[in-house]
């Protein structure tokens, strides 16, 4: 029996509300018990330490929007690189999208996954499966399947499913198997621009995306689930006007959730500059006022979950001008440092943020993780919230370097990450 | 040997002309002063200069062009360089990575100046970051076209002794238009008043903070107007995507003596050129020898780009080293 005592730890559980100076027992990949009392008699025979000194000891964060290039094109990310820069961000659990060559829509794919993940990842890996067979937006995957098989949600991924027919089927067919459905929510009629609509843009001479292209299908998928019933959510939300659509449909008693990547809660439109492609993100970054209100319904929960939106992109893909450029950015390993500047802002309180990577998204997939309580895995993060650090994109652990951090100097530095009581990454 | 020969330097401080955006009043007004001194070289019977001898031009079009190429083609054999022409269709070109790579290709060879026309906004400024040549934006996509607002200003300023305080009316396709984003940069800078007219469906999100006055009533936008300035519409946004069709638009939008007459009596009409003739511009208008000046625009084209090269040509490195 393997046993790991964390001593001197800040304890930080954002699902309790628990945050007290104490110790925690690890025993056989499981948390044992933990508390300030714990080890005051003394500390028994056989279990290794590791001092905490003090530093702040939380579940290990769950990143539900995960891009990686297993299989298809692993030359970009594999399950295994991903895996290795979501230990480096304090991501214990990632989930990965179907947009894959061949797409994640059969159970054999979805065997792959978790088959590939268990051998070579250092973290949990799930898959989302795909919503429609191919992507393509016309048929139904088999949902009832390919849940049981191990997909925790579906979506296209990166693609709107644009059929309001197949969408109220597809809600109502999965409200059966209570699974959850994830839209990438973007009419791709109003989509064909490559940045936020704004002035800017117009100064750029780059085609826009108005936030209505956003509005108008969460308002429109609104109205189909009153009609089945189910549960919808919204993979990333990028402007004001939408976290006002979704806290109304709350108080309508919808169950509609919503997620918002790091970069929207930390960039903006201008950091597109003079042509930047890292910055060019689907949905687009917008004005700083919607950036600001995302963080606002952050904080008061109108927002459920934040994900990196990692979307690991070559040069050869983003070297472009930028309309031609590839869409997407990388972001497991900022994940969390990015978003603490939030926190050391005192715009977003820090339980909050945490929820809204720990225990929130694990009820929202059903994971058995992200939390600290006795008889759950271990999956832990160690993590000094004060220490500065730079980032510098070659020193990432993705195989893609399109970070937007890079240079860039950020609060936060993860010094420990434990999946299921194994040390995947310590900080040198 | 011409008076600009003789020039050892000329306040322009800059390594590439990529827009007109970050110019200042001085910058644009010593390009203006020296264009003036290539239209008159340009009227002699002996056009060649030397500012340029032993250097390396590149012409290097990703979009097919007639006018600007043979224009910067032009002035750079005026100036004595040596000059070639690269037309790269864009089917050609598997995309971005030869876009980068033909410049990468290209700058081996060592050129001194390399002009570049590009349908994306943006691409001239990356393939500039690529390069160790100085660089000359001949338009990139809805972006800027700096060298077609400067030989509107040539014109307008020989033709009205000035640029201040005038009111220019620029109609038409704004929203994808290179030539008005630059235009309206350039005359904002100079302190003319800028009036765009155009429907709301071929008007940019934010444009009435460019530092213009808005209109949709052409009638009304050229009402007291010194310089109206066409632009050109492509025919395939005419069939009911951007406007309902060409008939339409000219019936509304178009350039006839009736519209006209709102304007100044004495207003100039202006057009970068190529014409759609009954689309955005009566046939008989543009041929008018009393108000337009498109031919003009041509003449001033060539001046203005030697003067261009020729500012450039005198920031390059070892240049004039004793």
């Amino acid at each position: 029996m393997s046993r790991t005592g964390f001593i001197n730890a800040r304890l930080v559980d954002p699902a309790s509300g628990l945050d007290t100076l104490g110790n925690l027992l690890v025993e056989d990949g499981k948390i044992a018990d933990l508390g300030p009392t714990l080890f005051n008699d003394s500390i028994p025979d056989g279990v290794e330490i590791v001092d905490c000194r003090g530093q702040m000891l939380c579940p290990g964060l769950i990143d539900m929007r995960v891009f990686t290039g297993e299989p298809g094109a692993e030359h970009r990310e594999t399950l295994r690189t991903a895996s290795l820069a979501a230990a480096a961000g304090g991501v214990t659990t990632l989930i990965v999208m179907p947009n894959t060559h061949p797409v994640i829509d059969d159970v054999a794919l979805v065997d792959f996954i978790e088959r590939r993940a268990r051998d070579t990842a250092v973290v949990n890996i799930h898959p989302m499966a795909a919503l429609t067979k191919g992507l393509g937006g016309t048929e139904m995957t088999e949902i009832g399947l390919l849940k049981e098989a191990g997909a925790v949600a579906f979506t296209d991924g990166d693609r709107s499913l644009n059929d309001a027919q197949i969408m109220r089927r597809a809600l109502s067919y999965a409200a059966h198997f209570d699974a959850l459905i994830v839209q990438h929510a973007e009419v791709p009629e109003l989509a064909h621009g490559v940045m936020n609509e704004s002035e800017f843009a117009s100064r750029l001479g780059l085609a826009g995306i108005p936030a209505a292209a956003e509005t108008i299908m969460i308002e429109r998928d609104l109205r189909l689930l009153e009609l089945t019933g189910g549960r919808y959510h919204v993979s990333q939300i990028s402007c004001a006007a939408s976290v006002e659509i979704i806290a109304r449909a709350r108080r309508r008693g919808l169950k509609v959730t919503c997620g918002v990547s790091a970069a929207h809660l930390t960039l903006n439109e201008n950091d597109v500059q003079s042509y930047r492609t890292f910055f060019k993100l689907s949905p687009p970054l917008r004005a700083e006022d919607d950036r600001r209100a995302l963080v606002a319904g952050l904080a008061d929960g109108t927002i459920d979950v934040v994900v990196s939106s990692h979307d690991p992109q070559d040069t050869e893909v983003k070297r472009h001008p930028f309309a031609q450029a590839a869409f997407g950015a990388i972001g497991l390993e900022t994940l969390l440092a990015s978003c603490l500047s939030l926190v050391h802002n005192g715009d977003l309180p820090l339980m909050r943020l945490l929820s809204a990577m720990t225990h929130v998204p694990a009820d929202l997939l059903s994971l058995n993780t992200g939390r600290i309580a006795a008889g759950l895995p271990a999956d832990l993060a160690l993590i000094d919230i004060g220490a500065s650090w730079i980032v510098k994109a070659d020193a990432l652990h993705s195989i893609s370097k399109n970070t937007p951090y890079d240079d860039r100097r950020l609060q936060g530095q993860i010094l420990r990450t434990i999946v299921g009581g194994r040390t995947v990454y310590t900080r040198e | 040997m011409t008076n600009a020969d003789t020039q050892t330097s000329i306040p322009f401080p800059h390594r590439h002309l990529l827009g007109i955006e970050g110019l200042s009043a001085g910058d644009i007004t010593s390009l203006l002063d020296l264009a003036d001194t290539y239209v008159l070289q340009n009227r002699q019977v002996n056009k060649k200069g030397t500012a340029l001898r032993g250097r390396t031009q590149i012409n290097l079009f990703f979009e097919a062009s007639t006018r600007t190429q043979s224009s910067f083609e032009l002035a750079g054999k005026r100036l004595g360089a040596d000059v070639m022409n690269m037309s790269v269709s864009s089917s050609s070109i598997k995309k971005g990575e030869t876009l980068v790579d033909t410049a990468m290709t290209l700058n081996a060879m060592h050129p001194d100046l390399i002009i570049i026309r590009h349908g994306d906004s943006g691409a001239v400024e990356l393939l500039a970051q690529k390069v160790s040549c100085s660089v000359i934006n001949a338009g990139d996509g809805s972006h800027e076209h700096p060298t077609q607002a400067l030989l509107d200003a040539l014109t307008i300023r020989r033709r009205r002794g000035k640029l201040e305080g005038l009111t220019v009316a620029i109609c038409g396709d704004i929203l994808h238009s290179r030539v008005a984003r630059s235009n309206i940069a350039l005359l904002n800078i100079m302190g003319a008043r800028v009036r765009v007219v155009a429907p709301p469906t071929l008007l940019p999100k934010g444009i009435e903070r460019f530092g213009v006055e808005v209109f949709h009533d052409m009638r009304k936008g050229l009402e007291g107007c010194d310089i109206v300035m066409m632009l050109r519409l492509q025919l395939e946004r005419m069939s009911g995507s951007y406007v309902p069709s060409q008939r339409e638009y000219f019936h509304y939008y178009g350039l006839d003596y009736e519209k006209l007459s709102f304007a100044k009596p004495d207003a100039l009409i202006m057009h970068p050129g190529p014409m759609n003739r009954g689309v955005e511009i009566d046939s008989a208008v543009a041929d008018d020898i009393n108000r337009s000046v498109i031919r003009e625009q041509v003449e001033m084209g060539v001046a203005v780009r030697m003067a261009v090269l020729d500012a450039l040509a005198r920031n390059l490195p070892n240049e004039r080293s004793l």
